[in-house]
């Protein structure tokens, strides 16, 4: 572990994405083969089950500590990292020892076949071994995302760097549903065929945000423009004569998507196509609170299958016949699309999103206009020319979103955040005016300055009213724009209403509290586009 | 019932019996200063009474004011209370101030922490029936290690950059932890410089005789390059600055105990966090607390609810000190200074 923990602090130290891409790539460089796939799993959102809960882990840190378990309830929120609290808690280890990376994560792996006062011996006696960092990564391992500031692309930036491999084709190899303890690292990142794995999908070409007018992107004949769906993004391979669905987050979803199966009674094998999954009405999308109810169930009803059925809406095909098609241009490719779609029947679980027709910017700026109505959030600009990249990468694909709708509402409540925002008060609580009173209805955390944080952090700690636990409730009197992108009903919120992608547009210093919006007016937003 | 030795006020802790306050926050006629940081020694008072080892500082940061002072264990009536002033081991000639009427004695604590750092008056334990007690790091999460470490990490910092080329540029409160880094530096590195707002407070405090190694402030018509390898000791919002630009691609260090928290390490943007305070860590306020023998305690200036409520549980009658007085707790921004 020492080396594992060397990288870490190398790559916390550092802001600079070159030094924790070099301390990465020396990392892949010397370290085992199975502590370096390990690594590339971490870093690619792989990691064993949790097999405890983070209540048992606080119990057993306060336990070992000898602290009352309301003492690290309290330091929890200041520190703002669970894996950190615990590790900082812990009275020094009595002994030390240099397990390899992957010893720990197989003992991890294997903990879901042990009963829990074993868990609990192996977890006490782990940290009686290791120091605070060892301590701080190995809780990490256990309670969450391993975010400790490497994404994937640097990761795979800094593989590259390491094994003198193509970048892109190791973001591909990378792909799918590989665990480390089924496949090794010559296979992974040293094999020549990468096409192995017929269920493997493509690394996701990714949009960036339009934030003037299309203008600047030059002739509009160069362009293609389609709906921003709201739904899941998701690639769904038919190879083999079987199917798979993946979505952007490499997760798979084929069992989640039971209709998607029968694209391949219309289509032939050696197709890949990327798409968004949308609940579907026969002609249009349902809300996406109806997709939503779809999210997260690993099987699904025959009911739900039925009042929220899906479909893909394809917009882009990467793979025909077997070949990889990703070289080709936008063009050719949604030709092919259109031309392998075009003559499926109407409940066929596959239709092409359609192309938007438009000869001048200003023309289509009228259609943007009306995306609402379509239950979209706004067009996607794609350049005609341009091949199927991977990752986010700017100039091809633009999203060119609606403008959000918008709110004033009051800050009632407040509550520190987490990890770098530890100790600064930004996750709030906003209310609506209905009569005298004040409903709560979203909350939101970001699009403020740090600068902003720092004055409204030191203005709750003065104009607290009352705490609870963590949360403050604070004097009703500043008031923010809230930005959102849709709005539903919810019966389980008291204002009976839920937004999407609430946000902070802007502290509203020049509005007095008494001017913020009422409740009957989100409603009225409601009757128009929930 | 008699009444308090110390009460809490609105303007500060005010003694009853001396008609004084100990470090209150707005103007008074009778001010006890326990240490001449700005949250404790404010303008505007009447009279001021320190240690003779803080009064340089004070006066330099405050100008013109009527300051009489006193030596570290020397009793001095006041009305019908005998004060006197003890090491507090926080910065040069920080106190502790001991109160007693009537044969009841009060301590208020001001900032302290228990380790020698080699360069301020080590920390004294008084005896007494109540103690007001700092709290800055009142959670179990604080805990510090030896300075010795902390500076062996600074120094290979330093050595590290300095043979890369760069400038080490860090982060500290002028007065006292610019001091204490300054003495656990090693000077065979390379050349220590200062910015203005250190450099001053160096030269009242090496008048009194504290030894600190020398170093060079940072004039506009400073050659930076005729130092290679220097680090550089400046307040933490100069960092950021365009006085730092001069030294081009340095590397950044921050040195103070909220340093322990990584949020905090992030949300800084300096390369490096050393954890090293000039507050009491979590076993320190209680070995403090034990040594005091003292059975009711107050906790001011921190996580003080928390940290009562735990006291409360170990068998101490522990009350928070009002937060119209105390303030808030100091989270990692607010309390800049010194932690």
């Amino acid at each position: 572990m020492k080396a594992f923990e060397a990288l870490f602090t190398a790559v916390d130290q550092s802001t600079k994405t070159t030094v924790k891409t070099a301390a990465l790539a020396e990392y892949f460089r010397t370290a085992p083969d199975e502590d370096r796939l390990w690594t590339i799993a971490l870093f690619s959102g792989r990691r064993p089950k949790r097999a405890v809960t983070t209540t048992q882990l606080r119990e057993w840190a306060a336990e070992r500590a000898g602290l009352p378990l309301w003492l690290l309830e309290e330091s929890y929120p200041i520190v703002g990292d669970l894996a950190e609290t615990i590790a900082l808690l812990l009275p020094p280890a009595t002994r030390e020892a240099d397990h390899s990376l992957t010893s720990w994560l197989e003992a991890l792996s294997d903990m879901p076949n042990r009963d829990l006062e074993a868990r609990k011996a192996f977890i006490l006696d782990a940290w009686d071994q290791l120091d605070e960092t060892g301590r701080f990564l190995f809780n990490k391992l256990i309670t969450g995302g391993f975010r400790i500031g490497v994404s994937r692309k640097l990761m795979t930036r800094a593989l590259a760097q390491a094994t003198g491999q193509d970048e892109a084709a190791l973001a591909l190899r990378l792909m799918g549903d590989w665990t480390p303890q089924g496949t090794s690292w010559h296979a992974l990142v040293e094999s020549p065929d990468p096409e192995e794995n017929e269920s493997r999908p493509y690394p996701f070409y990714l949009a960036y945000q339009l934030d003037d007018g299309p203008e600047s992107l030059g002739p509009p004949e160069d362009w293609l423009a389609e709906w921003k769906w709201d739904g899941i993004r998701g690639q769904l391979i038919l190879r083999g004569g079987s199917h798979h669905v993946w979505s952007r987050g490499e997760e798979l979803m084929t069992d989640r998507f039971p209709e998607l199966a029968r694209a391949a009674d219309f289509i032939p094998p050696g197709h890949v196509f990327d798409g968004e999954i949308l609940a579907w009405d026969g002609t249009q999308p349902l809300p996406f609170n109806t997709l939503q109810q779809r999210i997260g169930r690993k099987t699904v009803p025959k009911k739900l299958l039925k009042d929220a059925p899906v479909i893909l809406l394809a917009y882009d095909l990467l793979e025909a016949d077997g070949q990889d098609l990703r070289d080709t241009p936008l063009a050719q490719r949604r030709a092919r699309l259109d031309a392998l779609l075009s003559d499926l029947p109407p409940d066929a679980p596959i239709r092409p999103s359609p192309r938007l027709g438009f000869d001048t910017w200003e023309g289509l700026a009228e259609t943007r206009a009306t995306a609402r109505e379509r239950r979209a959030e706004g067009l996607m600009l794609k350049r005609l020319g341009a091949p199927y990249l991977a990752g986010r990468k700017k100039g091809d694909w633009w999203k060119w979103k609606l403008d959000p709708l918008s709110v004033d509402a009051v800050m009632i409540y407040a509550q520190q955040g987490h990890g770098r925002r530890a100790n600064l008060f930004t996750d709030f609580t906003f209310a609506a005016w209905n009569g005298n009173d004040l409903v709560p209805f979203t909350k939101a955390y970001s699009g403020l300055t740090d600068a902003e944080f720092n004055k409204i952090t030191a203005w709750v700690r003065r104009n607290t009213l009352q705490r609870f636990g963590p949360v403050r409730q604070v004097k009703p009197e500043l008031v923010f724009e809230i930005a959102f992108e849709g709005i539903q009903p919810s019966p389980r919120h008291k204002s009976g209403l839920a937004l999407r992608f609430p946000r902070m547009a802007r502290w509203r210093h020049d509005k007095p509290v008494q001017e913020a919006n009422t409740l009957a007016d989100l409603q009225a937003l409601l009757a128009a586009y929930g | 019932m008699t009444e308090p030795v110390l009460t809490f006020t609105e303007r500060g802790i005010y003694c009853p019996a001396g008609d004084f306050y100990i470090d209150p926050w707005r103007p008074v006629s009778r001010a006890l200063i326990t240490h001449g940081h700005s949250d404790h020694a404010r303008p505007g008072h009447g009279a001021y009474l320190a240690t003779e080892a803080a009064a340089p500082v004070i006066r330099h940061r405050l100008g013109e004011i009527t300051l009489d002072t006193i030596r570290f264990g020397e009793r001095r009536q006041i009305g019908r209370a005998t004060v006197s002033f003890h090491p507090a081991g926080h910065i040069p000639g920080s106190a502790q101030i001991r109160v007693e009427v009537g044969g009841e004695v009060w301590v208020a604590s001001g900032d302290y922490k228990l380790a020698p750092d080699g360069l301020c008056e080590t920390f004294e334990p008084v005896r007494c029936h109540a103690f007001i007690t700092e709290c800055t790091f009142g959670l179990p999460v604080f805990t510090w290690r030896p300075q010795h470490e902390i500076a062996a990490e600074i120094n290979h910092w330093w050595a590290t950059t300095a043979a890369e080329g760069r400038h080490c540029l860090l982060g500290a409160y002028s007065l006292g932890k610019a001091q204490r880094l300054m003495a656990l530096l090693d000077p065979e590195i390379g050349p220590i410089l200062t910015h203005g707002a250190v450099e001053n407070t160096n030269a009242v405090l090496r008048a009194q005789g504290y030894a600190l190694p020398e170093t060079h402030h940072v004039t506009p018509d400073l050659d930076v390059k005729a130092h290679p390898g220097a680090l550089v000791i400046a307040p933490p919002s100069a960092l950021g600055s365009t006085w730092a630009r001069r030294f081009g691609r340095a590397s950044t260090g921050m040195a103070s105990g909220w340093m322990r928290m990584r949020g905090v390490r992030r949300r800084r943007g300096a390369d490096r966090g050393f954890v090293l305070s000039d507050h009491a860590d979590w076993p320190e306020l209680h070995e403090a607390i034990r040594q005091t023998g003292a059975e009711r305690i107050f906790a001011t200036h921190g996580y003080t609810e928390i940290f009562a409520r735990w006291l409360n549980t170990q068998g101490y009658q522990a009350e928070v000190v009002p937060t119209e007085f105390g303030g808030e707790e100091d989270a990692a921004d607010s309390a800049e200074d010194a932690a």
